[in-house]
């Protein structure tokens, strides 16, 4: 179900931060649902605190911070929320497959005891084709390189369709063309009605997907408004295209199937 | 065969099966974990809980389960609070464990049985009806739950982060995965004794992750590689006469050391093999592409290019582009082919 509230993110007087020290303190905040937001701000500035906050990987210390309707730690259908982390490599101990690595997006989704279905089989598909790495499917996570394994973790959270997706510093450590690859993929998802919280310190290629900017500095909201706005206001952030747009990246091989991938805001589970 | 006419032997054969089988199902969450120390950590607190079987004269497999889920509890609320890291709470388990034990077992009363060693390091005689009966029952239960909630325990071993942040009951899940590792212990502690049961969790595990490509496959591996030196190195023992704690887990080492061994050998090959191809073409005159002239040929993930009836494929690495030789051309490729080089 999805709630009625007009809002994805709202965020009052909030303040964020671990055990007892606050991190982002008396921040107020509103994303509404569909919008694309990329947050901007320099190393330790508190940018990836507020994410986490939303997340419930951070402590609300202060204040009230809602998501999809509900207070952040009552929020019953975390599913509904698709999560890309700041993670280099995918990889664990044990081999995984792109496969059984993307299935477990679809887990929150179907509670405690229910096993995937043929639904989420095709849904693991979709998400991985929408990434470029069908033909990857059956591989070990750790057969491929850097950037394809942050494709991976994408394909993940692209699994859950979220209503949501939050993503800390998708580009970071990332080529250019595989940038431009995920623009490509955020364009779609964006288009499907899902909202996107970027956090990220150089928007690169993601400039033509995101369109509000908040620029967190020391633990506050210093900027909110159009992205161009922020490229001006803010020197040290690099909004715009990448250098080398023009350099091939991982093709949307199947731009249909992404688009069905991305079930449009309102639509049932 | 002799070995099968003595009843004991058949039941320490039977629960050295249902070890094999169960310890590395729950080691290789473990291993994925990175905690593979956790299976010795419990085995220590399960010490605590036969020492207070013997002293009560209760069943001390009863008191060494009823212990090690404690523990097993206790670590993983100790670690949720975040407060104390999961390495100290496993210092605390390990060395409490273990001298609860040795000072409750140092009270039992002269003359009564305390048999320390059969638990430390397993005593395939020990067996009993009784034990095997509650060996199964703790097999199949352990079996179940890793049927029903693997996946689950997979995404919260492999990303903590992400399984609460979308919402996956990371408590509760770590919890179970710490209550099937205290069940092991104790389901194992007659084969392979409490000190060495962590050995059958992760050793197996560990071969399975040098050769597998998928988690099922290596799951899967890792529970028939356990299998087979459990039930070996319980046969081996009979003969040998050796403690067969120790003997499993040598025989599990030298499988772990062969296929190691095996997989360096195979890498190290395939490294000479890939330089002596780059070596043919280190001065490859120019780079092929869709203009080359040389017709492109897919090949598996990427495009070979025909050249002169051999495939080259490019390969970039940090000093530049080489080529490395992909077989030759066994069928005609297409249009185009120059067989020169430019």
């Amino acid at each position: 179900m999805t709630d009625r509230s007009p809002d994805a993110v709202r965020l009052r007087d909030a303040s964020i931060g671990y055990e007892d020290v606050p991190i982002v303190a008396h921040v107020d905040l509103t994303v509404r649902h569909g919008e694309a937001v990329a947050v901007l701000g320099s190393n330790g500035s508190g940018k990836t605190t507020l994410a986490r906050g939303l997340l419930g990987l951070a402590t609300v210390l202060g204040g009230d911070v809602e998501i999809l309707g509900a207070p952040v730690g009552r929020l019953r259908d975390r599913g509904r929320i698709g999560y890309v982390p700041q993670r280099h490599t995918v990889s664990g101990a044990v081999p995984a497959t792109v496969r059984e690595v993307v299935a477990v997006g679809r887990l929150a989704r179907r509670g405690l005891y229910r096993r995937l279905g043929p639904a989420d089989r095709v849904a693991v598909g979709e998400a991985v084709a929408a990434v470029g790495l069908a033909d990857r499917m059956e591989e070990p996570v750790a057969s491929l390189s850097g950037g394809q394994q942050r494709r991976v973790l994408v394909a993940r959270a692209l699994a859950a369709q979220p209503e949501l997706l939050i993503m800390d510093e998708p580009t970071a450590g990332v080529d250019a063309a595989s940038q431009q690859a995920l623009a490509e993929v955020l364009a779609r998802v964006s288009a499907a009605g899902t909202t996107l919280l970027v956090v990220t310190h150089e928007t690169g290629p993601l400039a033509e997907v995101l369109t509000r900017a908040v620029v967190v500095d020391q633990g506050r909201i210093s900027y909110d408004g159009p992205l161009a706005g922020a490229a001006t206001t803010h020197g040290d952030h690099h909004c715009g295209p990448a250098e080398d747009p023009a350099r091939p990246g991982y093709r949307m091989d199947q731009p249909s199937v992404t688009a069905r991938v991305l079930r449009p805001l309102g639509g049932g589970r | 065969m002799e070995i099968l006419e003595y009843g004991f032997m058949q039941r320490a054969l039977l629960a050295s099966l249902l070890v094999g089988l169960v310890a590395p199902a729950v080691g290789i969450f473990l291993v994925q974990r990175r905690l593979s120390l956790l299976g010795d950590g419990l085995g220590h607190v399960a010490l605590t809980g036969v020492a207070v079987g013997v002293l009560t004269s209760t069943a001390p497999v009863g008191a060494a389960l009823v212990a090690a889920v404690l523990g097993a509890v206790l670590i993983e609320l100790i670690r949720a609070r975040g407060r104390t890291s999961g390495d100290v709470a496993l210092a605390v388990l390990f060395y409490g464990g273990i001298a609860g034990g040795v000072v409750l077992l140092s009270l039992a009363p002269r003359g009564q049985a305390t048999n320390l060693d059969a638990y430390l390091f397993g005593a395939i005689t020990t067996t009993s009806s009784g034990d095997l009966v509650v060996f199964a029952a703790i097999a199949l239960t352990v079996l179940a739950v890793v049927g029903l909630l693997g996946q689950r325990l997979y995404a919260v071993s492999d990303d903590e982060e992400y399984a609460r942040a979308v919402g996956l009951p990371v408590l509760p899940l770590n919890v179970v995965l710490a209550v099937l590792v205290a069940s092991t212990v104790v389901l194992s502690m007659r084969v392979v004794g409490l000190l060495l049961i962590s050995a059958l969790m992760i050793v197996p595990s560990a071969v399975a992750q040098l050769v597998a490509r998928s988690f099922r496959q290596a799951l899967y591996l890792a529970c028939g590689i356990g299998l087979v030196v459990s039930v070996s190195g319980t046969t081996a023992s009979y003969y040998t006469g050796t403690p067969s704690g120790g003997t499993i887990v040598l025989l599990a080492i030298a499988v772990f050391l062969l296929v190691a061994g095996a997989v360096a050998l195979r890498e190290a090959t395939a490294r000479r093999r890939h330089r002596r191809r780059g070596e043919v073409h280190a001065a490859h005159p120019h780079e092929h592409g869709p203009r080359c002239g040389h017709p492109a040929v897919p090949h598996g993930d990427h495009v070979d290019y025909d050249h002169d009836g051999h495939l080259h494929a490019p390969h970039m690495t940090g000093t530049g582009v080489h080529y490395d030789e992909h077989g030759t051309v066994t069928a005609p490729t297409g249009q185009g082919a120059t067989g020169s080089t430019r």
